[in-house]
């Protein structure tokens, strides 16, 4: 189960509403071990594209820097969809290698309402969890 | 003097938990090489033919290698290779 706050969550619906159409990608940091995202860090989509993301990669090493100074990883990873449902795609699952995050996915195909979902990715397979948005 | 290699969590398995090891080389394809010897399978997970993969983001110092000569890179002595997993995904 993922549990996030009000707060953190909204910023990554409002990142992922500021880059749509493209898709907008960033990681929570949280201690490690702690399974608690604290740290909100918005990356640039390399890609800058509707349907595919990259972490760019010099700023992914300044961010992973910081974090292992501040005994931090990456409690969540997320990521947009700006076309499809907040599920992962083939893409997405070749591509994820951090078995202790969750993936949320957001998708801001309905400008109304967003879809938020989170996800365990481990050695290609995908498990949805259930997600907790807590006041604080 | 060496070559300081630091590991990403999902490759720990190969360096018996480390998270840095230390190898030699006068590229990086030799330095993979040499990784190789001390810690078998690990090359692979980095180097697909001739070519890293593009799930992993390899980087001299500061630099991503990928900008400087790939494999070919030229190391030295004192310098700091990181392997990171690259994040990416997308809808379609």
């Amino acid at each position: 189960m993922l549990t996030i706050s009000r707060e953190l969550h909204d910023k990554i619906i409002a990142h992922a509403r500021k880059d749509h159409p493209d898709e907008a990608c960033g990681v929570i940091a949280g201690a490690i071990g702690s399974d608690a995202p604290t740290r909100f860090v918005p990356m640039q989509n390399a890609e800058r594209s509707p349907t595919f993301y990259r972490f760019d990669s010099a700023e992914q090493l300044k961010v992973w820097r910081e974090m292992d100074d501040r005994d931090e990883e990456a409690v969540v990873i997320y990521h947009s969809h700006t076309a499809t449902e907040a599920y992962p795609s083939r893409t997405d699952i070749s591509y994820a290698s951090e078995p202790q995050a969750h993936y949320v996915l957001v998708s801001t195909r309905d400008a109304q309402k967003a879809e938020f979902r989170s996800y365990r990715i481990i050695d290609g397979e995908v498990t949805e969890e259930p997600v907790t948005v807590s006041p604080r | 003097m060496a070559i300081e290699v630091r590991i990403p969590t999902i490759l720990r398995t190969y360096t018996g938990g480390a998270k840095a090891v230390e190898s030699t080389g006068s590229t990086l394809d030799e330095l993979l090489n040499n990784l190789e010897s001390a810690h078998s399978g690990i090359r692979d997970r980095l180097v697909e033919g001739e070519k890293l993969r593009r799930f992993v983001n390899v980087y001299l110092n500061d630099e991503d290698v990928r900008f400087l000569g790939g494999l070919e890179t030229p190391v030295k002595d004192g310098d700091t290779v990181t392997v990171l997993p690259a994040v990416a995904g997308g809808g379609r």
